[in-house]
């Protein structure tokens, strides 16, 4: 299993701040991860089957660990208090992604606006602004300080972080923050739907693609973790079982059908097969909510079945 | 201008006389002629040497064994490419054009570049081309077959049919299409050293270079097309004006020569190998199999350096930091270590996971435009034509990076 990256383990676990875990996944075998860019989410899927994403807010020039940060969501649908309650150091996790649907516009000038654990996808991209050389500043807001994870990480900037506790000073300065579109200025926001409602609402009007925010929009539909299937090959009808923890190109292979591959981590696309019946479980790094929901191909190397029965166009 | 070169530069070591440790020394040139024309034996002593070993005549290191090539590949952290993936160091000496955004630059600045590229050559967006190009392979065909008797299987299938749809996709106007081709083999006699290769292809580029760069320009792209996809990312801002063009130049650059390479040397291995062609006849699915197997099996791009980052430990050996380091895609593709019966072309293997189109962060973004071209011409190949029989002595037009054919005589026998 290990060998197309899809389950970690969980290498170290602490309370970064109150109600909120910080996670660092490895490979089991110590193997490199797939690459990520800022903004990018994986889906982690919890023992129980249960999935939930997370931005990941680590290093990327450390290829063997993914940090994610986890909210305690009080009225949440229990993925969260199970990663606080339950979940230790070496249980092992599944995989899906990474993707990206928030990624760093490319600027000169950049506003970052994040609200409590919308901290997570801003801390790599204030690194990569770093490195570009262009100049940034993070408006962060928070309950309340104690609630505000990585302040510590962040002080090192200075007077580009304005932190921004609500208890203490009220709702967050957002008009004289975003004040007006420039074509080399780019606003990225991530945080609770109010504050991106406020945020567009604000900004109604400006050039495309000068904000962009992110969402976080909870999974549909929970995994099925490493179940077994069967897919049917539309071709001949011929039926090849997939096992439990097996790839379904090495399913295929060992059943004589050959579909090229060439990343086996759902990265580079080679092994899109078309999917004309059963729903697919998508663990690549490739398609958008929209592809992903409709169903209508996938990558064998890395996703898996939803229904006991994948018809595939093979 | 003369004195910021000097500071920026000042820093870097010049290269070290011999290796430190205990890395072997090797004394061949992979660059010259002999070497160009027939690789595999230097090839194969490189990886009997060791999993890393440093060419004098260059001061580079190199790896030829698959496990640390697909590493060094992999490894963008540690490889770094925007000190160039030639044997010139960009921190030393200018480069010939501005640096490549997505070959010669590494994250961040290669993240929404590469982002932009990747999203348009998708396999799910070229989806749309599939049925055109096949039909427009069933006519290059019919043409070869019309013409009858001996062929040029470089110039008149493996040239014809990519400069055909290649070119359209992109959305380039009519006029100096012919200025495609040698402006890729340019830039990649330009990753080598300046040797004769090199200097005398250099004579007469300029009216390419500026041919090249006045197509990248907004108002020379067809609506639709590849170049105006990239455009219209720069009006999303999912990249700058100022990045747009440079995005088009590396599908000029690295879109045309590449896949003709590709497609003659499969073209060739049919030739060559007739029992795999009648393989390809009984269940023509197998045509992307058999690209992917060509591939790997002649590596079209036989090469690209890397730059140590930092101190690097490769299989026990130390490339030291700022030393530029040679990957030898070619011969990860041919190592018994990794393959087995590695020099057979066999259509029966499974060619996935081979480093013909590199591996990792700057693993070839054209390689679903590739294929999907391999797939058309193969395909229409297989419908019409029983058998590919080699007339003559093929010829090879030597390059720094590519592995070419400059003439394939062939003959195609039409199906009954």
């Amino acid at each position: 299993m290990s060998e197309t990256g899809r389950t970690l383990v969980v290498a170290d676990k602490r309370l970064v701040a109150a109600g909120v875990a910080a996670i660092e996944l490895r490979d089991p075998d110590g193997a490199r991860l797939p690459d990520w860019t800022p903004g990018s989410h994986i889906d982690l899927v919890l023992p129980d089957g249960v999935v939930r994403q997370y931005s990941l807010c680590g290093d990327r020039r450390d290829a063997h660990v993914y940090r994610i940060a986890v909210l305690r969501e009080v009225a949440g649908r229990g993925g969260s208090a199970q990663v606080h309650d339950r979940l230790v150091v070496s249980d092992r996790v599944g995989l899906g992604g990474p993707r990206n649907a928030f990624r760093l516009a490319p600027a000169a000038r950049y506003l970052f606006v994040a609200g409590g654990i919308g901290i997570t996808p801003i801390l790599p991209m204030i690194d990569a602004a770093e490195r570009l050389g262009a100049q940034w500043q993070l408006l962060y807001g928070g309950r309340s300080r104690a609630s505000m994870a990585f302040l510590d990480d962040l002080s090192r900037y200075g007077d580009r972080v304005v932190v921004h506790p609500v208890d203490e000073a009220g709702l967050l300065p957002l008009d004289a923050h975003l004040g007006e579109p420039a074509p080399d200025r780019k606003v990225h926001v991530c945080g609770p739907g109010p504050l991106l409602d406020a945020v567009h609402a604000r900004c109604a009007g400006w050039p495309a693609g000068s904000l962009r925010t992110e969402r976080f929009v909870a999974a549909e539909v929970d995994a099925t973790n490493d179940r077994a299937f069967d897919v049917e090959l539309a071709s001949s009808g011929r039926t090849v079982p997939v096992g439990p923890g097996i790839p379904v190109v090495d399913a295929l292979r060992a059943a004589g059908v050959s579909v090229l591959t060439s990343c086996r981590r759902g990265l580079c696309g080679t092994c899109e097969v078309d999917v004309l019946d059963g729903v697919p479980d998508h663990r690549d790094s490739l398609l958008d909510d929209e592809e992903r929901r409709s169903g209508r191909s996938m990558f064998v190397c890395v996703s898996r079945s939803r229904t006991p029965r994948l018809v595939l166009d093979l | 201008m003369t004195s910021t070169t000097t500071d920026a530069t000042a820093s870097i070591p010049p290269p070290a006389p011999e290796p430190g440790g205990d890395v072997p020394v090797l004394d061949v040139d992979p660059f010259s002629p002999e070497v160009l024309l027939d690789p595999l034996p230097m090839q194969h002593e490189l990886r009997e040497t060791g999993p890393l070993a440093y060419l004098s005549r260059y001061g580079v290191y190199a790896m030829g064994r698959y496990a640390d090539v697909h590493a060094a590949l992999t490894n963008w952290q540690g490889f770094i490419s925007s000190a160039g993936v030639g044997v010139s160091d960009f921190r030393r000496e200018p480069p010939w054009r501005p640096p490549s955004l997505l070959l010669e630059a590494d994250p961040p600045h290669h993240d929404a570049p590469r982002a932009v590229l990747t999203s348009i050559l998708s396999a799910r967006a070229l989806r749309r081309l599939r049925d055109r190009w096949l039909e427009d392979a069933r006519e290059v065909v019919a043409a070869a077959l019309a013409r009858g008797g001996d062929l040029d299987g470089v110039a008149d299938l493996a040239e014809v049919f990519p400069l055909r749809v290649f070119p359209d996709a992109v959305g380039l106007g009519p006029d100096g299409r012919e200025h495609l081709i040698p402006y890729g083999s340019f830039a990649f006699n330009a990753f080598g050293p300046r040797n004769d290769l090199l200097t005398s292809a250099e004579r007469d580029i300029g009216p390419t270079i500026a041919w090249i760069g006045e197509q990248c320009r907004r108002e020379n792209l067809a609506p639709g097309g590849f170049g105006a996809q990239i455009w219209a990312a720069s009006d999303r801002g999912d990249i700058t004006p100022e990045q747009a063009p440079l995005v088009v130049r590396s599908l000029l650059t690295a879109g045309v020569d590449t896949t003709v390479n590709g497609l003659a040397a499969c073209l060739h291995a049919f030739a060559t190998h007739p029992d795999q062609y009648a393989r390809l006849r009984a269940e023509p699915a197998l045509a992307r199999v058999a690209f992917d197997e060509a591939v790997r099996w002649e590596s079209p791009v036989q090469t690209f350096f890397r730059t140590a980052e930092v101190d690097i430990d490769v299989s026990g050996f130390r490339v030291p930091a700022d030393r530029k380091i040679l990957m030898f895609l070619g011969s990860a593709n041919r190592d018994p270590r990794r393959w087995q019966a590695s020099d057979a072309f066999d259509l029966g293997r499974d060619p996935s996971g081979h480093v013909g189109f590199g591996m990792g962060l700057h693993q070839c973004a054209g390689q679903h435009v590739a294929r999907l071209e391999a797939e058309a011409l193969f395909t229409a190949l297989a419908e019409r034509v029983e058998r590919v029989e080699l007339v003559g002595e093929p010829t090879r037009k030597p390059n720094n990076t590519l592995r070419t054919w400059q003439q394939l005589p062939i003959r195609l026998v039409p199906t009954g």
